[in-house]
C-alpha cells in the first residue's frame, strides 16, 4: 500500500487511476470470491475497503485522507471489527458444541452410520505386490485388487480361500485405506469397514425428512431443527449434538448473573482485579519514584551504573522474566524457597495457596513494573524548578517536607495519565497471569474454572481456550461486561489528557 | 542546593549507597541465578549459586546440538529453540516495519494536513488504543478459524494472521510520532510549499528525513511489543514449528516436563539480544515513552 501511495501521490493522474482501479479491482475480487465461499462477513469488510480505496485515492478532493486511510483501515480492521465481533458472540451460543453452522452440523449427522449386526463379517487383508485384495471367509468372497492408498470402490466375487494372509497386526496399519474402502457384494450389497476386524454394510444413522427434519434410523423419530437453542430436538425435547451457532439473546448475561456458580467467583475474580491493578500501579509508583528521587540527587555518584541496572528488569523480555520467577517461586524446586528454608526454616506454597499466589503476582509485578516509572519520573523531576525548591529549604523545611509539598504536587497533574494507562494495562495484564499462575489455585465449587488469581480478562482466556471447554459465547459476554470498564477508564484518562494538554496552551 | 555540613551528607550518602545496593542485590537475584541454573547438572538439582560440577548440556540444548554425557548417555535437544527465535524475530521486524510505515504517514496528515474531522479521528484513536486486542480474543480466533477455510495462509497456525493482528498495534504509535512532528517548526513546510512542494513531497523530503530518530525508537518498541506477545500468538499458533518464543517457551515448565534447566540457557539465548538492544535504545525510548502520552 505504501508503494501505491507514492505513486499516486506525486505521479502524473493517469498511471494513478490506473493503479487505484487495479488495486479497487483485485480488492473486488477478493471480496466476492470471500462471498462465493460463504464468508459474507469478511467479503462485506473487503467490500467496504475496496470502496474506501476506491474513493479516498481516486478522486481528487480526498487527498489529505490518502495519508491516514492505511491506518485507519487497520483500526477499524483489526479492532473495531473484532471487538464489535466479540460483543456480537457473547449474544450467541458459540462453544465446543455449537461450533458449526446450520448446513455442516446437519451434513455431521447425516455423515454417521451405524454397521448392521446382520451382515457384519470378520474380513482378512491378502498382500499381493503392491496391492491388496480383501478376503471375506465366512461368505466365500474375494475382492479385486486395490491399492488401499486412498477412497475406492471394488467389486467381490466367490473364490476358493488365498494362501497368504496378512497377519492382524500388519492389517491394522493399513486402517486408513480399509476405512476409506468401500466393498460390493454379488448381489449388489454396499459394505464397509465397521471395526478393527470387521466389514459390514452400514445404515445411515440418520436420514433427511425435510429441510429441517431428519428420520432416525433405529426408531424412526423425527429431529426437528430447533433454530433457538441450535440444536436437533427429538419429540422428547433430547438434544442431538453437534449443534450449531444461533442468536441467544441475553441467555449468557442471564446465565452469568442467575448462576451462583459463575456470579460468585465472577465478583471475587472482579475484585481482586481491581486490587490488582490499583496496587500494582500504587507500589510500582512509588517505588520507581523513591529510585528517581535518590538517583537525581546531586551527590551520588556512580549514578550511570545504578540506572543502568535498575532499568535491567525493564530491559529483559518480560515474557522470560515472568517464567524465570515461576521456577524460581517453585514449591520443591525453587531458588526462593530454598533460601526462605536456609533463613527461616520456612517454605511457603506460592502456587497452592491463593493468598500467597496473590502476593507472589504483585511482588513479581513491581519488580517488572517499577523501572518504567522511574524513567517517566526522572524525566518529570527535571521539570520541577529548581529555586522552588531553594526557596522552600530557606524557609527552613526538610527534604521531606520539600518533596511532599513542593516536588509532588508538580508532577502528579503530568502522570496522572500515566498511572491511569497503567492501571489499564495491568487490569488486562494476560500475560503476567497466563505464564505465571495461569490463575491458579482453583475456586472450589465453581461451574467454570476460576481461579484465586484470575484476573477478569484471564478467566475469559481459559474460558474460551482451555482444554475443560470452549464457551466462546459466555466468554465474549463477560468480555463485554470488561469493555465498559475499559470505557469509563479510556473515558477518564481522554478528559484528563484534554484538562492537561488546555493547561498547557493555556500558559 | 542548600550547604549541609559534612557529617550529615556522609551519613546520607552511606544511606543512599547502602540502600541502592541493597535493593540491587534483589532485583539482581533472579538473573543470576538463572545464569548459575543455566550450567547446573541437571534439571531439578536445587544448589549453589556457584555449581558446583558446571556443566555446559544446557547450552548445546539450547542451540539445538545433540549433547554426550560422560557417561555416554546422549541427550537430544527439547525444543527448537533457534527456529522459535527466527519465528518472533520475522514476526516482529515484518509487523514493526508495517506498524511504523502506517503510523508515521498517519502521523504527518494528523499533525500537518488539514483534514475535515480530523479533531473527531483524533479522539476516537486515542479512545481506542485503549482496548487491547487482546480482549478480543474470541473473535479473533473465530475470524482466522473461518478464513482458514478459505486459505491455510490467513488461517490458524499462520505467521501472516499474526502479523495482520500485530498491524493493529498502530494507534499508540500514531500518537508518539504525532508529538514528535508537532514539535517541528512550522516554517519548515511553508518554506518547502513556497517552493511548490505538495504534501507528499513535504513528507518523504522534510519530515521523513528528519522522524529517524523518532522512527527507531518506535520501531524498537513495537518490535518489542511484538516479541512479548503472548494471548494472541498463543490463541492463533498451535503447532510447535510456528511457535514464537513467548508460546514456545512456557512449554519448558510445564508441571509433567520441567526442564528448569534447559529453560535457563534457552532464555538466556533468548533474552539477551533483546536485552542489549533495549539498552542501547534505552536513552531515547524515554523521551519517545514521555512525548507520546504527554503531549496532546
Amino acid at each position: 500500500m505504501t508503494v501505491a501511495m507514492r505513486e499516486v501521490g506525486a505521479g502524473p493522474a493517469l498511471p494513478r487511476l490506473a493503479l487505484v482501479g487495479a488495486g479497487t479491482l483485485g480488492l473486488l475480487w477478493a471480496a466476492y470470491y470471500l462471498y462465493a465461499l460463504q464468508q459474507p462477513l469478511f467479503g462485506a469488510v473487503l467490500l467496504a475497503i475496496a470502496c474506501g480505496f476506491a474513493v479516498i485515492y481516486g478522486a481528487n478532493r480526498f487527498y489529505g485522507a490518502r495519508f491516514i486511510f492505511p491506518g485507519v483501515a487497520a483500526v477499524l480492521t483489526f479492532i473495531a471489527l473484532p471487538i464489535g465481533f466479540t460483543i456480537y458472540l457473547g449474544f450467541t451460543n458459540y462453544s465446543s458444541f455449537n461450533l458449526l453452522d446450520f448446513e455442516r452440523a446437519t451434513e455431521v449427522l447425516l455423515s454417521r452410520g451405524a454397521a448392521d449386526p446382520a451382515t457384519e463379517q470378520p474380513f482378512a487383508v491378502v498382500p499381493e505386490g503392491e496391492q491388496y485384495r480383501i478376503w471375506l471367509p465366512d461368505s466365500g468372497l474375494l475382492s479385486a485388487p486395490v491399492p488401499l492408498t486412498g477412497p475406492a470402490s471394488v467389486a467381490l466375487t466367490p473364490a476358493a480361500a488365498p494362501a497368504t494372509l496378512l497377519a492382524a497386526r500388519d492389517a491394522i496399519r493399513l486402517r486408513d485405506g480399509l476405512q476409506a474402502l468401500t466393498l460390493t457384494t454379488p448381489d449388489g450389497l454396499a459394505i464397509v469397514n465397521s471395526g478393527l476386524r470387521t466389514f459390514a454394510s452400514v445404515t445411515p444413522e440418520y436420514t433427511r425428512a425435510s429441510d429441517q427434519i431428519l428420520r432416525r434410523s433405529s426408531d424412526g423419530a423425527s429431529l426437528t431443527a430447533d433454530h433457538s437453542t441450535g440444536f436437533y430436538v427429538a419429540a422428547d425435547g433430547t438434544q442431538v449434538p453437534p449443534g450449531w451457532r444461533v442468536g441467544i439473546g441475553w441467555g449468557n448475561f442471564q446465565k452469568v448473573f442467575q448462576s451462583e456458580g459463575i456470579r460468585a467467583p465472577l465478583l471475587s475474580i472482579f475484585l481482586w482485579t481491581l486490587f490488582f491493578a490499583g496496587t500494582s500501579v500504587v507500589l510500582t509508583f512509588a517505588l520507581g519514584l523513591a529510585l528517581a528521587v535518590i538517583l537525581q540527587w546531586e551527590h551520588l555518584r556512580f549514578k550511570a551504573i545504578y540506572r543502568i541496572l535498575l532499568i535491567l528488569p525493564y530491559a529483559v523480555p518480560a515474557f522470560i522474566s515472568i517464567l524465570v520467577f515461576r521456577g524460581l517461586f517453585n514449591q520443591n524446586f525453587g531458588e526462593i524457597n530454598l533460601i526462605l528454608e536456609a533463613v527461616f526454616g520456612i517454605r511457603p506454597s506460592w502456587f497452592s495457596d491463593g493468598g500467597l499466589a496473590r502476593t507472589m503476582i504483585i511482588i513479581v509485578n513491581c519488580w517488572l513494573g517499577y523501572p518504567y516509572m522511574m524513567l517517566l519520573a526522572m524525566g518529570f523531576l527535571q521539570g520541577v524548578p529548581e529555586d522552588h525548591k531553594k526557596a522552600a529549604a530557606l524557609e527552613g523545611a526538610s527534604s521531606a517536607r520539600v518533596f511532599f509539598t513542593i516536588t509532588l504536587p508538580q508532577i502528579i497533574p503530568p502522570f496522572l495519565p500515566l498511572l491511569i494507562a497503567s492501571f489499564a494495562f495491568n487490569f488486562n495484564n494476560l500475560v503476567l497471569i497466563l505464564l505465571l499462575t495461569t490463575g491458579g489455585p482453583d475456586i472450589p465449587g465453581t461451574i467454570i474454572p476460576a481461579g484465586r488469581t484470575d484476573i477478569l480478562a484471564s478467566f475469559t482466556y481459559r474460558m474460551a481456550f482451555d482444554d475443560s471447554g470452549t464457551q466462546f459465547g459466555l466468554a465474549g459476554a463477560i468480555t463485554l461486561m470488561i469493555f465498559v470498564v475499559v470505557a469509563a477508564m479510556s473515558y477518564a484518562n481522554f478528559v484528563l489528557m484534554r484538562r492537561g494538554s488546555a493547561r498547557r496552551s493555556g500558559h | 542546593m542548600i550547604v549541609e555540613r559534612p557529617a550529615d551528607l556522609r551519613r546520607k550518602k552511606i544511606l543512599a549507597h547502602g540502600f541502592m545496593i541493597f535493593f540491587l542485590c534483589v532485583i539482581m537475584f533472579p538473573f543470576l541465578s538463572v545464569i548459575s541454573i543455566s550450567f547446573r547438572e541437571g534439571n531439578f538439582t536445587t544448589g549453589e549459586l556457584i555449581p558446583r560440577n558446571p556443566t555446559l548440556e544446557h547450552w548445546y540444548l539450547a542451540f539445538g546440538q545433540t549433547y554426550t554425557r560422560a557417561d555416554g548417555t546422549v541427550v537430544m535437544p527439547p525444543y527448537p529453540v533457534l527456529l522459535w527465535m527466527w519465528n518472533s524475530i520475522k514476526i516482529g521486524v515484518i509487523a514493526g516495519v508495517g506498524v511504523l510505515a502506517v503510523a508515521t504517514i498517519s502521523a504527518y496528515a494528523f499533525s500537518r494536513i488539514r483534514i475535515r474531522g480530523k479533531a473527531a479521528l483524533l479522539d476516537s484513536l486515542f479512545l481506542i488504543q485503549m482496548f487491547p486486542t487482546t480482549l478480543a480474543l474470541v473473535a479473533i480466533y473465530a475470524i482466522f478459524d473461518a478464513l482458514g477455510e478459505v486459505s491455510p495462509v490467513l488461517g490458524l497456525d499462520s505467521h501472516v494472521a499474526l502479523i495482520l493482528i500485530y498491524l493493529s498495534g498502530v494507534t499508540l504509535h500514531i500518537w508518539t510520532i504525532k508529538g514528535y512532528f508537532d514539535g517541528v517548526d512550522t516554517a519548515l513546510d511553508k518554506a518547502a510549499a513556497i517552493d511548490g512542494a505538495t504534501p507528499w513531497q513535504t513528507f518523504r523530503f522534510i519530515f521523513l528525513p528528519l522522524a529517524v530518530p523518532i522512527m527507531s525508537v518506535v520501531f524498537v518498541l513495537a518490535f518489542i511489543g511484538f516479541i512479548n506477545d503472548y494471548p494472541i500468538a498463543s490463541v492463533l499458533i498451535r503447532s510447535e514449528s510456528q511457535m514464537t518464543l513467548a508460546v514456545g517457551s512456557r512449554l519448558y515448565l510445564n508441571e509433567f516436563r520441567y526442564l528448569w534447566g534447559d529453560f535457563a540457557a534457552a532464555a538466556i539465548l533468548s533474552g539477551l539480544p533483546i536485552t542489549v538492544v533495549f539498552l542501547i535504545a534505552q536513552r531515547y525510548l524515554v523521551s519517545g515513552l514521555g512525548d507520546g502520552a504527554v503531549k496532546g
